[in-house]
This record gives structure tokens, sequence and C-alpha cells, in this order.
């Protein structure tokens, strides 16, 4: 009796869910591995290769309309909020750096891997949970194909090499919204944007924010893949398992990006100093 | 006649295989000989185990307990990628079709093919129109999964589940949902794969008529446990009044469910 009672006491709690969540992540880290050794080889073998095509183009080609709607707004905000403090302090002319900054930087990549956990964390796990409901992933294996293989690294690969792409024309359609707010409608020099633009963002700033984009993708692909493989049983348990992906995609990013930004910081500072915007 | 000569040796054997899920206790000590190139049915009310205990069979569950040989090697203990091999000999129905909703019918078919041999496209394509024919369908190769009705799925499933010639074919519910006429192409068919392949196939069915016309033997699972052995005669005349419910079809034999308290006497009827 009294060994039940301390059983079901918080810390007996905390331990059960410590453990759990420990046990979970070990689940997800064979996961990993195995994806990885078989991505190696999924680069030799034709069939593997065109595996991936039908996916770039439902993980790539149709994601581009809403990265671009939420660059362009990303951008267009921004200026919109920077543009009055900016001509108070007679700093118009350099709308270009801020907008372009914060986007190619931080807001372009995050944003974009937001989107891309929504729309294709989403749909992968949906997709990957109703086929183990329905056991199309068993009857992979009873045909002595590895699930893995078929089905996830393409998956996988197509969010890692494609993520860092459609960051870009996250960034780029960014800039353009900047430029949208600030040069037609509030006056800003269309030179002047441009120029303090070209000199303030660097290759660095640029690549940095597309270095993170990978791993964001990496997060997307694997965490989506993951949830839908160990779907619970039915519609209930495919509706819960995209939830969970999803949040756990958005979560894992904003965590990412607070260690690679700080990772990324050093370095540049080791580098080339501590850099002065204006 | 081929399979008979060699119907002695055991293919597929299984020895006090536990599985339970949970608190859910569903294989309770199977002890399984089947014989090569002979067709066992097995039988069983819903949600007794049956498709938990041929998914041991192919390595989909590994029993918490017991022992699996297959052809004289152990399996039970075998890694996924082990399993490979073993699994290419197998052809497995499942219950649901489990056909992928993103290949067509006919690429369905084609998949173990295009995964596990070297054959050329126009071969493939043969193949498949030939498996479609076994099962009775045919010009069906273009239609998405979701176009088909439910036998029809049901049989493109199958024709897939033999792609490959397998031979040990596990058959999860392959009359289910058919008319009794497909019915019988599907029995006509595991009969005659077992007479000219000497395939070896494990029926799991609910229909009584096709298991007494396919059957060299039938098994009734119960609670975990066989609770008859015997051929499609002996059921036909069992006295165990828990068979004869479920041969009969009889709702008011039927006192499986409540075996656990014994049937009270004093009812008026
Ligand atoms: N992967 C699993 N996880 C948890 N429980 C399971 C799992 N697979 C099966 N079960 C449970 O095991 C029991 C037996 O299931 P099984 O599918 O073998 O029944 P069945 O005899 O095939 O029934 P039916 O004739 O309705 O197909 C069921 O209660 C089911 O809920
Ligand atoms: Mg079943």
């Amino acid at each position: 009796m009294a060994a039940e009672i301390t059983m079901n006491g918080p810390i007996a709690r905390l331990g059960r869910l410590t453990l759990e969540r420990l046990d979970a992540m070990g689940d997800i880290s064979v996961f990993a591995l195995r994806t990885f050794s078989h991505c190696l080889r999924a680069t030799v073998h034709k069939r593997d290769l065109e595996r991936l095509i039908p996916q770039f183009h439902s993980i790539g080609t149709l994601s581009v309309p809403v990265i671009m709607v939420t660059g362009l707004f990303v951008g267009m905000v921004l200026a919109i909020q920077a543009i009055e403090q900016f001509r108070a302090a007679g700093l118009e002319n350099r709308m270009g750096v801020i907008v372009s900054l914060s986007v190619v930087r931080e807001l372009g990549p995050v944003l974009a891997g937001i989107m891309l956990a929504g729309r294709v964390g989403g749909a992968l796990t949906a997709e990957l949970g109703t086929m183990r409901v329905t056991e199309q992933i068993d009857a992979l294996r009873s045909m002595g194909s590895d699930p893995i293989r078929v089905l996830v690294v393409p998956r996988f690969l197509a969010c890692l090499l494609l993520t860092p792409v459609l960051t870009l024309y996250c960034n780029l359609v960014g800039v353009l919204g900047g430029w949208l707010i600030s040069v037609p409608i509030f006056n800003v020099s269309n030179w002047a944007y441009w120029t303090y633009t070209e000199l303030a963002v660097e290759t660095w700033d640029i690549a940095s924010g597309l270095f993170k984009s990978v791993f964001f993708g990496a997060t997307i692909g694997m965490i989506s893949c993951y949830k839908g493989f160990n779907c619970g049983q039915g519609a209930q348990g495919v509706g819960k398992a995209c939830t969970e992906s999803f949040v756990a995609g958005f979560v894992v990013i904003l965590i990412l990006d607070f260690f690679i930004a700080l990772l990324l910081k050093g370095a540049y500072e080791a580098i080339w100093g501590f850099k002065m915007i204006f | 006649m081929a399979g008979m000569s060699n119907a002695s040796s055991t293919i597929i054997e299984m020895r006090q295989v536990y599985k339970r899920f949970g608190p859910l206790e569903v294989l309770r000590g199977i002890d399984l000989s089947l014989a090569k190139g002979r067709t066992t049915v097995v039988i069983g009310e819903s949600g007794t185990g049956k498709s938990v205990l041929i998914k041991h069979m192919i390595g989909l569950i590994r029993p918490d307990a017991g022992e699996i040989h297959i052809d004289g090697q152990r399996v039970d203990p075998l890694h996924e990628k082990q399993w490979v091999p073993i699994r290419q000999r197998f052809g497995y129905l499942f219950q649901m079709g489990a056909l992928f909703d993103s290949l067509t019918a006919g690429e369905n078919i084609a998949f173990p093919l295009k995964e596990h041999t070297g054959l050329s496209d126009a071969e493939i394509h043969d193949i498949v129109a030939r498996k479609l024919d076994l099962v009775g369908l045919d010009g069906v190769q273009n239609k998405w999964p979701s176009e088909l009705s439910g036998g029809q799925r049901k049989r493109v499933a199958l024709a897939r589940a033999i792609a490959m010639d397998p031979d040990i074919i596990l058959y999860d519910e392959p009359t289910t949902g058919l008319d009794p006429i497909r019915s019988d192409t599907i029995n006509d068919l595991i009969i005659k794969l077992k007479d000219e392949l000497a395939v070896t196939s494990i029926v799991v069915t609910h229909d009584m008529t096709s298991a007494f016309k396919v059957a060299d033997r039938i098994l009734m699972l119960n609670q975990g446990q066989f609770i008859a052995d015997g051929t499609a005669d002996d059921f036909r005349n069992t006295r165990d009044p828990r068979v004869r419910a479920f041969v009969t079809g009889d709702a008011d034999l039927n006192i499986i469910e409540e075996s656990a308290t014994p049937p009270t006497r004093g009812e008026s009827s």
C-alpha cells in the first residue's frame, strides 16, 4: 500500500516522465542514425534518386507560393514598423539595412522554417501516419523493403536540401517587401535603399541564415517522419501526431535558432570582431 | 500433387509463443507446426489475435517469449535486415489490403518486383497483368486504390502478395467483403497455388464455406490458445459447443463470451 502511494507521488511521476522522454530521445536518435546511414547510400542508387523527384515537387515547388507570401509580408511589416522611428532619427536612407539584415539573418530563415514546419511537416506526418495506421508501412516491411529507406530518406533529403533554397526565396522577397513600403510609399530614395543594403549585408549574413535553415530543414524532416512513423491508432492518432509534429518542429526550430545564433556570433567576433551596423 | 511428397516436413514452427499488448494478453503459449505445401485455416472470433498470430510468422510482430522457426532456422531473434531474405519467400495479404495510396494498382503489384528483381519494365508489365488475371481482375492497372471498390482493393492486394511467386502465403481474410462468386475465385486460386506450385498457405478467415473448401487443416484460436485442431470433417462433426457455435454461426450456442462466468441455469425461456 505504502509503496503504491510513493510510486504515484510527484517525484515518481517526474521520474517516470523523464524516463519516457529519454526513451523517446533514444528512439528518435536511432531513427535519425538509420536515416543518415541510408542517406549516404541513397546518392548512389538510381531507384533511391528517382524517389526524390516527387518529394522535391511536393516539398519544394508547392511550398514556393506560401514562402513568398511569408517573405513579402515580413519585409513589409518590418518596414512599416521601422520607418517612423528611422525618419525621426533622420536615418530613413538606411531603411534597407534594417529590413535586409533582419530578414536575411533571422526572420527569413526562422519564419520560412516555421511555415515549412506547418505546411510540409504537417503533411508528411499525416501522410506517413496514415500509411502506418493503414498498415502500408508494415506492408513495405512484409515485402522485404526498408520503410526508412523507401519513405523517410527521400522526404528527409528533400527537406534538408530545399529548406535553404526556399529560405533564399523568402529572403529575396522579404527585401523586396521592405523596398515596396520604403521606396514607392514612404519616398525613401531608391538609390539609398539599395546602396546601404549592399554595404551592410555581407555574404556572412546570408550564409549564416542559410546555414541555420539547413538545420531547420533537417529538423522538420526528421521530426515529421518520426512522428508519422510512431503515430497512434486511427484518425485520432494521425491528428494527434500532426499536432505534435508541428509543435515539436516549431519549438526545436526556435531553440536551435538561439544556439546557432550564439555559435555564429562567437565565430564572427572571433574572426572579424564586433560589427557596427550604422 | 507436387507438395504432397514433402508434406511431412515442417515449414513453420512456433513454440510456446506469448504476446501481450500492455495489459492485454493476446497469445498465451502458442504451439504450432505447419506442414510444407499444405493449407492451414485459422478461425476464431474477432479480436482474438489471428492477425497478430500470422504477423509473428513474418516478423512484423516479435514475440515476448517463445521461439519461431522457419524451415529449421530460428527467426524470432533476427534483426530487421536478416529478415529481408526470409520475407521474400512470403506473400502477405493484409486484412485491409494495405495498398500504397500513392501508387496505382499496377504500380502496387509491380512494387516488390521493381525492388527485388532486375526485370525489365515490359516483363514486369506482363507479370502484373497475369497476376491481376489470376485474381479475376483486369484493366485496373491504372486506377488508384481510392478508385477501387473494397473487394477490388483486396484482390489487387492479393495480386501484389503473389507477385514474387512466394512459397508461403499468409492470407488475412481473403474473401471478406467479396461476393460469393468472387470468393470462390479466391478459393480456387488458393487451391490452384497449392496444387501447381506447392505453396504453403495460412488462411485466416471467418468464412466457413471458404475454410471448408480450401483447408487441409483447421485451427481454432480462442483466448490466446488453440482450442481445436483438425480436418474440415472434424470441424463439421464437432461436439465442442464453442467450435460448433462458430462453425454454424449460431449465436445461441455461443457461450464463448460468457465463458468466464458459467451460464446461469434458472433463466426462463
Ligand atoms: N499493435 C498493436 N498494439 C496494441 N494492441 C494490438 C496491436 N495489434 C493488435 N492488438 C490487439 O490485439 C487483439 C487481437 O488483434 P487481432 O488483430 O489479431 O485480432 P483478429 O483475431 O485478427 O480479429 P479480426 O477477426 O477482427 O481481424 C485486439 O484486441 C487488438 O486490439
Ligand atoms: Mg484480423
